[in-house]
């Protein structure tokens, strides 16, 4: 009897809810608690910037070209003397909003292929991960620059240089990224669909619309999550790629790339110019990846840690 | 196995007529008139566009144009490209050795790093070693190509000047010394391509290796008294590259991604530096042709590594 006891008292566990036994297993991974704090002070940045520094960032400053930083022009000045911290505020407003709506994007669009992969028994699913795999094959930079080649100008002219730029970008960078959210999803679904719970729910008569939002999907979404995470972080480089390659925003929109596209050649009188932006870029991916890793020991149940 | 290597490349054909479809509709779809430059361009007469669009099939239907598109595509007949004054298939084969090389070249230095590099970390599992080399990993494939070149410029060509940072084509001078600027040129394109696929790859080695560590046999074989160099070297690697073929061939995308962008900055004259000057120039005709070689260099690696994976792995092939 009193092993008993003591049996069932180590066996009981503390429970807690889903969201605080995920932030339990997410802090012990150390760096995605950095990263995290990192990203969340790199957003702040951008979106409170503009409110304390301001300066203009089309403000131009002949008198002050090329200049390392200083107290007025904390990380210095590019070749028209305009503030390197004002565009990078500014840039970076951009270069995230790309990466959270591309991933919101290939998300939608993974999640929904996956879905219906996973669902079909016949001729679709085949279809599907067929097409999945030839998306894959395709060489996505070069179809990248291609679609932007071919649609800028039309985009442009109907949402205006930024508005339409944007649009396509993350179109494009999103509809080209959806395919392993959507062998993912479907991975998930092809197990879960057989599982007893689901069984249950479809014997109880729930029409096949309910047995997937209500109890297959959310059961789904961690890789999910996980692989959204890391589809910021490759839509951030993407973004970053198009515009250093001088294909992406206009001069006037200060990206992170953009602005290192544009203090490539004066590297070596100006080698800050290039490095801040550089590694904005660098820390919003790599905090990105991070938090993608600490996720994924975080949302995996059957990992003990 | 030729059996395998056949369905393998019956397999290869819709996946090739599947991307050229993709190309063709995206052309189809794009507004606007791919020919309207020549329109505006005086140097190319009125009955030479006409011609182009009688020959491009430019006012049939669809399905007919793709066919005409695909079947020239096949005879080699990629058009002419006006600005650079000459057939596209010559200028692109003319660009292709050195992106060949260049890619060659770093995915050989990604394979000297990753390979050891994973294997000791697996054989070690987060020991100090494990967790630097994991931890190098992850910032390696976070860092941009474009932002590891420009520091790699910054440090040894403009800081240490060791390095030239602009790839030259006509170099001058002969014999020895030709090959030694010539190597000397290639260092940093290669370096920032290849560590860059050696980040990834190493994680994909270390994995693959964890995962046939812990099979009977491997403990069967130390338990014959096989020391821990030969396990590790003759019964645990031989198995674990297998998946290792398929996850490189699935990186080759990437890679390409990867080459267009340090072709543009060490002006590397190859195709994807080609690509970007034809976008800017408004060259169309060696646009779509560029991205179809990607595409068919895609199709072509992932081919390769599959019959690479039915010959390593006999089962496969059986299947």
């Amino acid at each position: 009897m009193a092993g008993l006891t003591l049996a069932s008292r180590s066996a009981e566990r503390r429970t807690y809810s889903p969201l605080r036994e995920t932030w339990r297993r997410y802090r012990r991974h150390k760096l995605a608690v950095v990263s995290a704090v990192l990203l969340l002070v790199l957003v702040a940045a951008v979106v409170l910037g503009p409110f304390l520094w301001r300066v203009g960032i089309n403000e131009i400053d002949f008198t002050a070209r090329l200049e390392g930083p200083s107290l007025a022009h904390p990380l210095g000045t590019d070749d028209l003397g305009q503030d390197i911290l004002a565009r990078m505020i500014s840039g970076g407003r951009i270069s995230l909003a790309v990466g959270l709506a591309a991933m919101v994007v290939s998300v939608l669009v993974g999640t929904l292929i996956g879905a219906l992969a996973g669902m079909s028994r016949g001729a679709l699913g085949h279809f599907l991960m067929w097409l999945t795999d030839l998306f894959l094959a395709l060489p996505q930079l070069p179809l990248l620059l291609l679609l932007i080649y071919l649609f800028r100008d039309e985009l442009k002219a109907a949402f205006g240089p930024e508005g339409g730029i944007f649009i396509l970008i993350v179109v494009v960078i999103g509809g080209l990224r959806w395919m392993p959210v959507a062998r993912l999803v479907r991975a998930q679904f092809l197990s879960l669909r057989e599982k007893e719970f689901v069984e249950a729910a479809r014997a109880l008569g729930a029409s096949r619309a309910r047995q997937v939002i209500r109890h297959i999907l959310p059961n789904a979404l961690g890789p999910v999550i996980i692989a959204g995470t890391i589809d910021v972080a490759a839509a951030i480089i993407a973004e970053s790629t198009l515009s250093f390659l001088g294909l992406g925003f206009p001069p006037d929109t200060p990206t992170w790339g953009r602005l290192l596209f544009d203090a490539k050649d004066y590297l070596d009188i100006a080698a800050h110019w290039a490095l801040f932006p550089g590694a904005a870029i660098f820390i919003a991916v790599v905090a990105v990846n991070f938090i993608g890793d600490g996720l994924r020991d975080a949302l995996d149940a059957r990992r003990v840690i | 196995m030729s059996q395998y290597i056949l369905r393998r490349l019956l397999i290869a054909i819709p996946s090739l007529l599947g991307i050229s479809l993709i190309l063709f509709i995206v052309l189809a779809l794009a507004p606007g008139d791919p020919f309207s430059e020549l329109a505006t361009n005086p140097n190319v007469p009125p009955e030479v566009r006409e011609a182009l669009r009688a020959k491009f099939g430019l006012d049939d239907p669809i399905y007919l144009r793709y066919v005409h598109w695909l079947v020239a595509m096949v005879h080699g007949d990629w058009g002419f490209s006006f600005v650079s004054r000459m057939n596209v298939d010559t200028l692109i084969l003319q660009r292709l050795s050195t992106t060949l090389y260049v890619i060659g070249s770093a995915q050989l230095l990604a394979l000297m790093i990753a390979i050891p590099v994973g294997v000791y970390a697996a054989t070690r599992p987060y020991s100090i070693f494990d967790q630097v080399a994991n931890t190098l990993a992850f910032i390696g494939f976070s860092l941009p190509t474009f932002f590891t070149g420009i520091l790699f410029i910054l440090i040894f060509s403009v800081k240490l000047d060791w390095l030239p940072f602009v790839y030259s084509t006509d170099i001058k001078a002969t014999g020895i010394h030709w090959i030694g600027e010539q190597i000397r040129q290639t260092i940093m394109p290669v370096m920032v391509l290849g560590l860059f696929q050696a980040a990834s790859m190493t994680r994909f080695v270390r994995s693959a290796m964890l995962d046939v560590i812990r099979l009977d046999y491997v403990t069967t074989a130390r338990a014959k008294g096989i020391g821990q160099r030969r396990v590790i070297i003759k019964h645990v690697m031989r198995n674990a590259m297998i998946p290792v073929v398929t996850l490189i061939a699935l990186q080759v995308p990437a890679v390409f991604g990867g080459a267009i962008v340090t072709e543009q900055i060490f002006r590397i004259p190859g195709i994807g530096s080609l690509l970007i000057s034809s976008i800017l120039a408004n060259d169309t005709p060696v646009v779509m042709a560029v991205t179809f070689v990607f595409a068919c260099l895609v199709v072509l690696f992932n081919l390769i590594a599959d019959v690479l994976y039915g010959w390593l792995d006999p089962r496969i092939s059986l299947r």
